[in-house]
């Protein structure tokens, strides 16, 4: 127990500061318009009115954690998860978006990794623009992405998940190529004795190797497809996901909505990434690298 | 030889009936090959070049070269077409005709590819970019796209040339107002932290589990809590900006620091180098690439926080600004102007950090000569 205690000190440590600067950082932040409140209220005050008053704003400039709280336990509990004022619905909405940018990503990387890595053509002239591609601040685009999209007819998941596949088909790419690219020379020549196609070579040696590598950049991937999925949901104005949630609380000054909507996407992220985790522990256990 | 070792020859050869098919349409009537002169002399450039370099001893340079001509005549042709006013949209002897050009350049770059060094790195790449470009626009104009939906390349370079004021704007307000200046705040502090958890290694323990949480958060998402605190103004944008490098050069720069070896650290020891003397001499050093790395993703992370940022509010200037004002007018091309500066930037940036690392870095063991 104290072992465990010892090595979680740390963390705990700077968590709990976090928390003290928080709340500080409400009282400082929330202070002009508290004091203002006070003033015009026409009553007098003390060093714990002004407290008590910057935690429990109305619309705090800095909400304090526990609001935050309160809110997100309020949205979650109280409300059926189909109805438009529970953040689980929101989280739904963009975890959908967010899911299938997300595979048609790593459809799209595979399928550049499998041809980078097997035409030479294909490494020469198009890896360096895969390189571009990124530099470019996509999430820029995303607004005229969805108008595009709206204009085709199609509102709503696909021009979301077109961006989140944008930007995260390139990890996918990266790691990919790398992955299998280190497949073991001696293995390689031992599947050249076995007279191997290059399919099979491909299959059975290539990409089992390459499992590791593509399982890491495939939990980078998810958290930025989420960040795409919530970028997108800016500009359509909508009423569903996170990023309309984020949108919508600027609007109307709700801070408590926007950190609880954060808190959301943070908390879906987090999942999201734990779950890549888990399949990764899955199928690349299964492979038998624990016991080489 | 050659010719027969390649696949891509049968392909070439496939697109002869495209000649029995009509090259464009003109008045709503379809127009032969044989009725349309800058096709006849296309066709001619072609068929000479690729004779040329079927019967000429050649190496692989030689036999792109004499091809070169043939492929710019035959990519001329759809836009010469067009601008004569044949409509493109009916021509399938055209298009079928474009595929094996396009099949041609393909075997064109696979030649450029056996050559060496600058050949393979910087013109292959670059030939694959104007392909790119030139479909676009030969498949926007050709068939008829509506500019709102894309624009043609060269509306984009003509908005360029004519928004150039305003665009000039955006970039000082966005890039060099709140980019720059967050991305030095925010990559500094990172750094300072770093240096400042190695010290004290209870602070490290303690800060990293955070630095990738943060990695896993949407951090975007704190825009619109930014502008509320700081204002429409650059600074807001800037905050982002700061928060959004701060944690990948703190994870950077922890990484690398812990990148020396241990017997590295015993020599700095019996050389009685003190803390700061081993860190300036041998720790850092080895902590370049982590370091670099971390500035390179920053880079592109700090551009897409100040355009996101301006999405939530700005004054009436600035990248985002503009992409999301144009949008709503319809005007794509300005848009696009507007992304092509953006992505010479990032490109920019991510060429010149990468300039600097092989500077820096160039005793490192990744750019030695294999």
């Amino acid at each position: 127990m104290t072992a465990f205690l010892k090595a979680r000190m740390p963390v705990l440590a700077v968590g709990i500061s976090i928390l003290l600067l928080w709340y500080g950082g409400a009282i400082w932040l929330n202070a002009p318009q508290a004091i203002e409140g006070f003033a015009r209220a026409g009553r007098a005050w003390g060093a714990m009115d002004l407290v008590h008053q910057t935690f429990a704003m109305k619309r705090p400039v800095l909400p304090t954690p526990d609001q935050v709280l309160s809110d997100l336990i309020d949205s979650l509990f109280h409300y059926p998860p189909t109805s438009i004022r529970n953040l689980l619905y929101h989280a739904g909405v963009t975890a959908e978006a967010t899911l299938l940018g997300f595979l048609m990503g790593v459809a799209f990387g595979a399928l550049l990794a499998v041809g980078i890595v097997h035409l030479k053509t294909l490494d020469s002239s198009l890896m360096p623009w895969v390189i571009i591609s990124q530099t470019i601040p996509i999430l820029a685009i995303a607004p005229m992405v969805v108008v595009i999209f709206g204009n085709l007819g199609f509102t709503g998941l696909l021009p979301k998940a077109v961006i989140s596949m944008y930007l995260c088909f390139f990890p996918i790419t990266i790691g990919l190529v790398k992955g299998l690219r280190s497949t073991d020379p001696l293995a390689l020549d031992l599947m050249r004795t076995y007279s191997a196609s290059v399919s099979q070579t491909f299959w059975l040696l290539r990409l089992p190797t390459s499992l590791p590598y593509l399982f890491t950049s495939i939990k980078v991937s998810i958290a930025i497809s989420l960040i795409g999925a919530i970028v997108a949901e800016l500009p359509t104005g909508g009423t569903a996901g996170l990023g309309a949630r984020l949108l919508s609380g600027s609007y109307y000054g709700q801070t408590v909505q926007i950190w609880s909507a954060l808190v959301m996407s943070a908390l879906l992220s987090l999942t999201l990434v734990g779950l890549a985790g888990l399949a990764e522990r899955l199928i690349v256990g299964r492979g038998g690298r624990k016991g080489a | 030889m050659h010719a027969r070792r390649s696949p891509m020859t049968p392909l070439v050869l496939l697109t002869l009936p495209a000649f029995a098919l009509p090259v464009g349409g003109l008045a709503e009537s379809p127009l032969a090959w044989w009725q349309s002169t800058p096709a006849l002399l296309a066709l001619a450039i072609v068929l000479a070049s690729l004779v040329l370099a079927r019967w000429t001893p050649r190496t692989a340079f030689t036999e792109a070269l004499l091809l070169a001509p043939g492929l710019f005549a035959g990519a001329a042709l759809p836009l010469v077409l067009l601008d004569g006013g044949v409509a493109l949209d009916q021509a399938a002897g055209l298009w079928m005709f474009l595929a094996g050009i396009l099949a041609l350049l393909w075997h064109v770059m696979e030649r450029l590819t056996e050559c060496s060094g600058f050949f393979r790195h910087l013109l292959v790449p670059a030939l694959f970019g104007v392909m790119l470009i030139y479909l676009w626009e030969v498949g926007v104009r050709g068939f008829q796209v509506p500019s709102v939906l894309l624009p043609p390349p060269s509306s984009i370079a003509g908005a360029l040339t004519t928004q150039t004021a305003n665009l000039e704007d955006d970039f000082f307000q966005t890039v060099i107002k709140a980019v720059l200046r967050g991305y030095l705040w925010g990559c500094g502090a990172g750094f300072a932290v770093a240096i400042l958890a190695d010290r004290v290694p209870f602070l490290a323990r303690g800060l990293l589990p955070f630095g990738n949480l943060v990695s896993a958060i949407p951090v975007v998402g704190i825009a619109p809590i930014m502008v509320m605190w700081f204002g429409f103004d650059w600074p807001s944008k800037a905050a982002v900006v700061v928060v959004m490098t701060f944690f990948p050069m703190l994870v950077n720069t922890l990484a690398g620091l812990a990148a020396s070896e241990a017997i590295q650290l015993d020599l700095m020891r019996s050389y009685a180098a003190g803390y700061w003397r081993t860190l300036l001499m041998l720790r850092l050093p080895n902590a370049m690439p982590f370091l670099f790395n971390g500035l390179k993703i920053n880079s592109t992370l700090a551009l897409i926080g100040a355009i996101v940022a301006e999405f939530f509010g700005t004054p009436v200037v600035g990248m985002g600004f503009r992409i999301s004002t144009e949008v709503a007018r319809m005007n794509l091309s300005i848009v696009w102007a507007t992304i092509v500066v953006a992505g010479i930037t990032g490109s920019l940036m991510y060429g010149g950090l990468s300039w600097l690392e092989r500077t820096v870095t160039a005793w490192h063991p990744s750019y030695r000569r294999r």
